[in-house]
């Protein structure tokens, strides 16, 4: 059985971090800052996502991808070929550690798409990575590729968070935000694909919960061409994002009044423009609406979201510091890093916490 | 031959030691089944006009009176059933066809009744309703597929007509004419009280009933009586009647001796005659003339009123109503097997159509398959009886339910299935005056207000049990069903998983 095969309810610690000036630092940070909430992991999957990482490569997707073998490296490179420019491509480094074991393959391209085939497929650019990572995810056995946005990266895998972070070498990679996920599965995952963060294109969610609306949100997402393979809810809240960000157009105020919408009752007590707009929102994107607890932290080119379920049932803690925001599960994962705060709050539920870098500077 | 004899299904038990005489039953009963016997001062009963409908047994003063299933007997026959030989007898005399009333009685696999819910348990906490808020408010509509927005990057509220319901739940179309002038005053009074909709069926609008326009959905029937532009105008939406759970593929008669002055004047036809709904619209043989007609009935309402189109569950429901989610319409409303009638022929009653689970859970597939679903609300009945059956339906993907016959059961109704008879003892079901007053709309409109209430509570109880607090979060979470006793084929239409997976 691997992820995929069955729903794996899971608790978790999630981190984040970002500056908001786009100043770049290293990865031992967000490292520091899962391991104090090591309590909430189990061993079973931990994960990164880094922006700004790759300023030499920044016009190029960055596709992270998992091989079995080298069959499947092959196929999956013959389709590469056939679909991408690709400019560069190398073993992502690791450090073999004792905690960290069964590694697949793991390699990362620098792509762009063929200009012959973009243009034949009518598609707009990022649409068309879209559906070719789909098609390697799905069509080709033993290829799974885990991150596919340009100047960002996932660094994931089965351990706990602290250890993954040490075998990809994050330290060495120095970016503007940081994320950061920390897994208690029910079961195994089996699986590396199966660890967290979840991304796709420049987006990536890392996510504490177990949602009540899981089946209603796939079942409405794959209506528009999703396919949810791995069954958590981080794969189809990371869709919901894509559709509703890239697809649709709702910015991420918006997504937020979307997937934990204000209460009827709240909604009916706003000014007039403001109530009929979320009204609006909550009819039209209904089956966006995600239940049950869940604290998420989205990453995007240029930015951080963060949001609580509507009821407040997941913790999840906001620090800031001169141009440094913190969010993360437990107040301790902030303090370790920087004990320092201008300010620490809890959102309330449904209140979410959109931080943009300046423009210019990412 | 000429002896033509069946013996009643039922018998009047009457405790003649309990009867003071004081001849209710008598004065209660429509069907005359109780005489009061001046000589010996006592009361009889002819058990063969009785249709079990408990009128005289819920009114007796000493509780003197039951009703009990008749032992009488054929010879054991496995295949041939009392029911088959009476019913051979019936038609051999009179050479009609048979007919009954309400739904389907059959006994049909009621999937509903094999489906379980599911509850949160450590993982995923449960949600107490009475601490926290729990919302069951629905839109119906068609969604838009885009966006778009002012110069000042403000969203343009650029929504099709949609209706509110404070639950997913309605009243069905029942027909002022089936059933009495105190029932739809009940209905509509209970639909303004709720925040919700109930439907005038196929006989018009009566005037006095305007004034409930916002909680009407008006129905367009191949009869097509009492309908005008300010009927169309007068609800808050507009349903187009192709078919009906109970009768399929056929249309409807309401004899004349019903047709009073107030219904003849709210269908438009003269007092006396027959009302005759033709089996199809005789200006619909295709879907493209559907879409016409939806299209005339929002030209004629403006582009203000949804347009919903009520089908029959019939094999290829599913193909159907993927070309009716293209032909315009805002909704589509799926009347199952088992949906109520006031009069039907009995072997197409009892013998065509499908179970609505099915039909539901293979349309809301379809639409889905096809990237359509957003483009019409689905309204599913026949036949809703529970709370339970309302969540296990959204959870299959409803966006709201019908129910008719559980409204008429909270008005009195003791589904007796006589109501072809015109004489329903309970009011509902009938157009004579002395028996309509036996229903008293203030306290008919009282008890559907209380049936709904209480469902409503059901309901959160259940979203709640599954941590689930707003019903959007329910609609189409089939994941939150599975099967017991279903077997691989079922299971696949319905999309769940069976029970222990
Ligand atoms: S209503 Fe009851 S008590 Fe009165 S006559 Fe009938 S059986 Fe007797
Ligand atoms: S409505 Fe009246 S006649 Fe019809 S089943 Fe109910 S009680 Fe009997």
């Amino acid at each position: 059985m691997r992820e995929g095969m069955f729903r794996n309810p899971s608790g978790c610690a999630i981190s984040g971090i970002i500056s908001k000036s786009g100043k770049r630092f290293s990865g031992e940070r967000i490292i520091k800052s899962i391991a104090v909430m090591h309590e909430r992991s189990n061993g079973l999957g931990g994960g990164f996502t880094a922006y700004g990482i790759y300023p030499e490569y920044k016009d190029f997707y960055a596709f992270h991808i998992f091989y079995d073998d080298n069959m499947a490296k092959k196929e999956c490179e013959t389709f590469l070929e056939k679909h991408f420019d690709i400019i560069n491509l190398s073993r992502i480094p690791t450090r073999k550690i004792p905690e960290i074991t069964d590694e697949p393959l793991i390699w990362r391209y620098f792509v762009s798409p063929l200009p012959t085939k973009l243009a034949a497929s009518q598609l707009d650019e990022r649409e068309y990575v879209v559906r070719c990572v789909f098609r390697i995810n799905t069509a080709i056995k033993g290829a799974y590729v885990f991150s596919s946005g340009k100047n960002m990266g996932v660094f994931k895998a089965v351990g706990f968070p602290e250890d993954v972070g040490r075998f990809y070498k994050l330290e060495e990679y120095e970016g503007y935000c940081f994320t950061a996920h920390g897994r208690y599965p029910t079961n195994t995952p089996g699986w590396w694909g199966g660890a967290h963060p979840f991304a796709l294109l420049d987006y990536s969610v890392v996510h504490n919960g177990e949602i009540s609306s899981y089946d209603a949100n796939r079942r409405a997402i794959e209506m528009y061409g999703y396919k949810c393979t791995l069954l958590t809810d981080t794969e189809v809240i990371a869709y919901m994002i894509d559709y509703l960000h890239r697809r649709i157009g709702l910015n991420f105020d918006e997504i937020c009044h979307v997937f934990a919408a204000p209460f009827w009752s709240t909604i009916e007590g706003k000014p007039k423009q403001e109530r009929e707009e979320l009204k609006f929102l909550r009819n039209v994107f209904a089956s966006q609406l995600i239940t049950g607890p869940f604290s998420i932290i989205v990453g995007f080119e240029g930015g951080m979201m963060a949001l609580n379920d509507r009821l407040k049932l997941r913790s999840m803690v906001v620090g800031e510091k001169d141009d440094m925001v913190y969010v993360a599960s437990e107040e301790a994962a902030i303090r370790v890093i920087q004990s320092d705060l201008d300010k620490v709050w809890s959102p309330m539920g449904g209140e979410g916490v959109i931080i943009n870098v300046e423009e210019g500077k990412y | 031959m000429g002896v033509q004899y069946i013996y009643p299904e039922y018998e009047i038990v009457r405790n003649q030691e309990r009867c003071i005489v004081c001849r209710v039953c008598e004065r209660q009963c429509a069907n005359e089944a109780h005489e009061y016997l001046k000589d010996s001062n006592k009361m009889v009963s002819d058990d063969a006009k009785c249709v079990n409908c408990h009128r005289c047994v819920a009114l007796c003063p000493t509780r003197a009176l039951k009703i009990v299933k008749s032992p009488h007997t054929f010879k054991e026959n496995s295949n041939w059933s009392g029911k088959a030989i009476n019913e051979i007898y019936k038609q051999a005399e009179s050479g009609g066809v048979l007919l009954s009333s309400m739904g389907n009685p059959e006994n049909y696999p009621v999937y509903f009744d094999k489906i379980l819910l599911n509850a949160s348990q450590v993982t995923n906490p449960s949600i107490d309703p009475l601490r926290e808020p729990m919302e069951t408010r629905v839109f119906l509509g068609a969604k838009p597929e885009k966006i778009e927005r002012d110069e000042k990057g403000r969203l343009i509220r650029n929504l099709p007509p949609q209706i509110q319901l404070s639950m997913p739940i309605m009243f069905s179309a029942m027909s002022y004419g089936s059933i009495s002038y105190n029932a739809h005053e009940s209905l509509a009074r209970a639909a303004a009280e709720l925040g919700i909709l109930y439907n005038t069926g196929e006989g018009g609008l009566h005037e006095d009933f305007y004034k409930y326009g916002k909680h009407t959905i008006v129905q367009v029937a191949s009869g097509r009586f009492g309908v005008h532009k300010a009927y169309l105008n007068s609800g808050a939406a507009i349903e187009i009647k192709m078919g009906q759970g109970a009768k399929p593929g056929i249309g409807g008669h309401l004899p004349g001796e019903k047709i009073g002055r107030d219904i003849s004047r709210t269908r438009m036809i003269p007092e006396g005659t027959d009302a005759i709904s033709p089996a199809p619209h005789h200006d619909i043989y295709s879907i493209e003339d559907l879409r016409q007609l939806v299209y005339s009935l929002k030209e004629a309402t403006n582009y203000e009123k949804p347009v919903i189109v009520k089908i029959a569950a019939v094999h290829n429901v599913a193909a159907i109503a993927s070309g009716i989610a293209r032909s315009g319409a805002d909704m589509i409303a799926i009347d199952g097997f088992r949906g109520g009638t006031g009069a039907a022929p009995t072997r197409i009653r009892d013998h065509v159509g499908l179970p609505i689970e099915l039909a539901l859970a293979s349309v809301d597939k379809r639409l889905r398959d096809e990237g359509i679903r957003n483009r019409v609300s689905i309204i599913v009945g026949g036949s809703i009886r529970s709370s339970a059956d309302v969540v296990k339906a959204v959870a299959l993907g409803a966006d709201a339910v019908y129910i008719g016959t559980a409204a008429l059961i909270a008005l009195g109704c003791h589904l007796c299935r006589s109501c072809h008879t015109g004489k329903c003892n309970w009011g509902i079901a009938t157009q004579r005056e002395d028996l309509v007053k036996r229903l008293n709309p203030n306290i008919g409109y009282k008890r559907l207000v209380n049936l709904l209430t209480a469902w409503q509570h059901e309901i959160k109880e259940m979203m709640g049990g599954m941590g689930i607090n707003s019903i959007e979060a329910l609609k189409g979470n089939r994941l939150m069903l599975r099967g017991v006793g279903l077997n691989e084929k079922e299971l696949e239409i319905l999309g769940i998983k069976h029970a222990g997976e």
